[in-house]
């Protein structure tokens, strides 16, 4: 018996249905951690990549996809991880900014992951960080960092000095 | 701690060697002559983080502030991640059947191969976060080095660590500068933590068999072109927080790496295996 296989094209399209556990208003493909999607035979193989290597989310997000998968008719799925290359903020979509912003979360700057020691002087050394995080809520650049860390290990927490709102920072990674 | 795919799928073991079978090749893990040191070696690296990772979760709820409290248990976070991926492929290499969470915990203080630095207790403030510095600028240096490794597998290992490092020693690095160059108060604790830790941190540096095994294979730098980095990031944060190198051996305590630990690690283990001893293949 043969069965029409769903393009990967199909299946890109349905994985964008799935979201993010931690950050609903972005789907998985927004955050660039789909690597691959291909047919190996008969088999369905989503290769996806972690955010970081703790992050809790990442088995919810590899059952939410198979759950969604085989919502659409797929029997046969293998989800591989991958490591290489490390997936980095700059994978983030346009949409998947915009997304974030619209949901009070700054979406990372890219090009300015962390360096170590570099950054960490730097930022000393001008007494606050370098960066400029706009204020997803009113656009001001008037803007602190409260933590490195914040909810999540994605984000960083931020402080807004016009508009008084603390708000998360997507760092970048 | 068995992932939900895991849990929702019938034969586990079944799909890890599916998946493993479609993982970058790599000559180094099924070298039968390198197999008893990488193994060791590569259960150094997951031992350190996961041991670490595990004091660091200590403070979780117990932080000074909620933004310290956030940051150590996120870091804790990222080493335990870590840790997954190190004795996930020490599994592998050993080719015995056993899991990450097999050796993570069913192993006895014996067998662990971390250093004996990342098992003293956190006691206060200082002595955790100056730890945490002492290990940092260690561990960004050499997986730095591990991102260019002859073996893809580890290299990959290391260069997803290496991003989440370079944050931890960012973060350490800015705390001991400040705290050491803040009140007397602090300057004093930072100053009695780097005293009191200093004698555990050449055993980072101190190479045996197993190290030079690597080393000769390409896999991991020699541990004596790391110490000069290291040296220069402690000597530049040191004399930037105002506290004093001391002036004492720095080897004194060793032997972690061979296993033979401090009375901590013990306690540490003891609660950290509980459940898996009381209970031996508990799922949930
Ligand atoms: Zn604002």
């Amino acid at each position: 018996m043969t069965t029409l296989l769903p393009s990967t094209d199909q299946v890109w399209d349905w994985l964008s249905e799935v979201p993010d556990p931690e950050i609903p208003v972005v789907s998985v493909t927004d955050l660039g951690i789909v690597r691959e999607v291909r047919w190996d035979e008969g088999t369905l193989v989503v290769a996806v990549t972690p955010t970081y290597s703790g992050c809790p989310a990442t088995a919810v997000i590899d059952l939410m996809i198979e759950t969604h998968l085989r919502e659409k008719g797929i029997d046969d799925l293998r989800l591989e991880r991958r490591l290489s290359p490390p997936w980095t903020t700059d994978w983030v979509s346009e949409e998947g900014r915009d997304k974030l912003r619209a949901y009070g979360i700054a979406p990372p700057v890219d090009g300015t992951a962390s360096d170590g020691m570099t950054a960490g002087r730097a930022a000393r050394l001008s007494g606050k960080s370098n960066l400029v995080i706009v204020c997803p809520r009113c656009g001001s650049n008037q803007t602190e960092r409260v933590s490195q860390f914040g909810s999540t290990p994605c984000k960083a927490s931020y402080r807004c000095r016009d508009c008084l709102e603390p708000f998360d920072y997507f760092k970048c990674h | 701690m068995p992932s939900l795919p895991d849990a929702a799928t019938p034969d586990a073991a079944a799909l890890a060697k599916q998946a493993a079978a479609h993982q970058s090749h790599d000559p180094h893990v099924a070298d039968v002559d390198l197999q008893p040191a990488l193994f060791d070696w590569l259960c150094r690296m997951g031992d350190n983080s996961l041991v670490l990772g595990h004091r660091l979760s200590e403070w979780c709820g117990h932080g000074p502030a909620l933004e310290e409290d956030i940051a150590l248990a996120n870091t804790a976070l990222d080493l335990i991640g870590q840790t997954q991926m190190w004795l996930a492929l020490a599994g592998e290499v050993e080719d015995a059947g056993r899991t990450a969470d097999d050796l993570a915990y069913l192993r006895d203080t014996s067998k662990f191969r971390n250093l004996k630095l990342v098992e003293l207790p956190n006691d206060d403030l200082a002595v955790t976060l100056m730890r945490g510095f002492l290990f940092d600028a260690f561990h960004f240096e050499l997986l730095k080095e591990l991102a260019g490794s002859s073996s893809p597998r580890v290299a990959e290992i290391a260069a997803k660590a290496l991003k989440e490092v370079s944050y931890h020693l960012e973060r350490s690095s800015d705390l001991v500068v400040r705290l050491g160059d803040g009140t007397t108060e602090s300057h004093e604790r930072m100053q009695a933590a780097l005293n009191r830790l200093w004698p555990y941190t050449g055993e980072m540096f101190k190479a045996d068999g197993v190290d030079e095994a690597v080393a000769e294979a390409g896999i991991a730098p020699k541990l004596s072109d790391v110490l000069p980095v290291w040296q220069r990031t402690v000597d530049d944060v040191l004399s930037e927080a105002t506290l004093a190198k001391p002036d004492r051996k720095f080897d004194a305590q060793t032997g972690g790496k061979q296993g033979r630990h401090t009375e901590h690690l013990g306690f540490l283990l003891a609660e950290m295996q509980f459940l898996q001893r009381a209970y031996p293949g508990a799922s949930w």
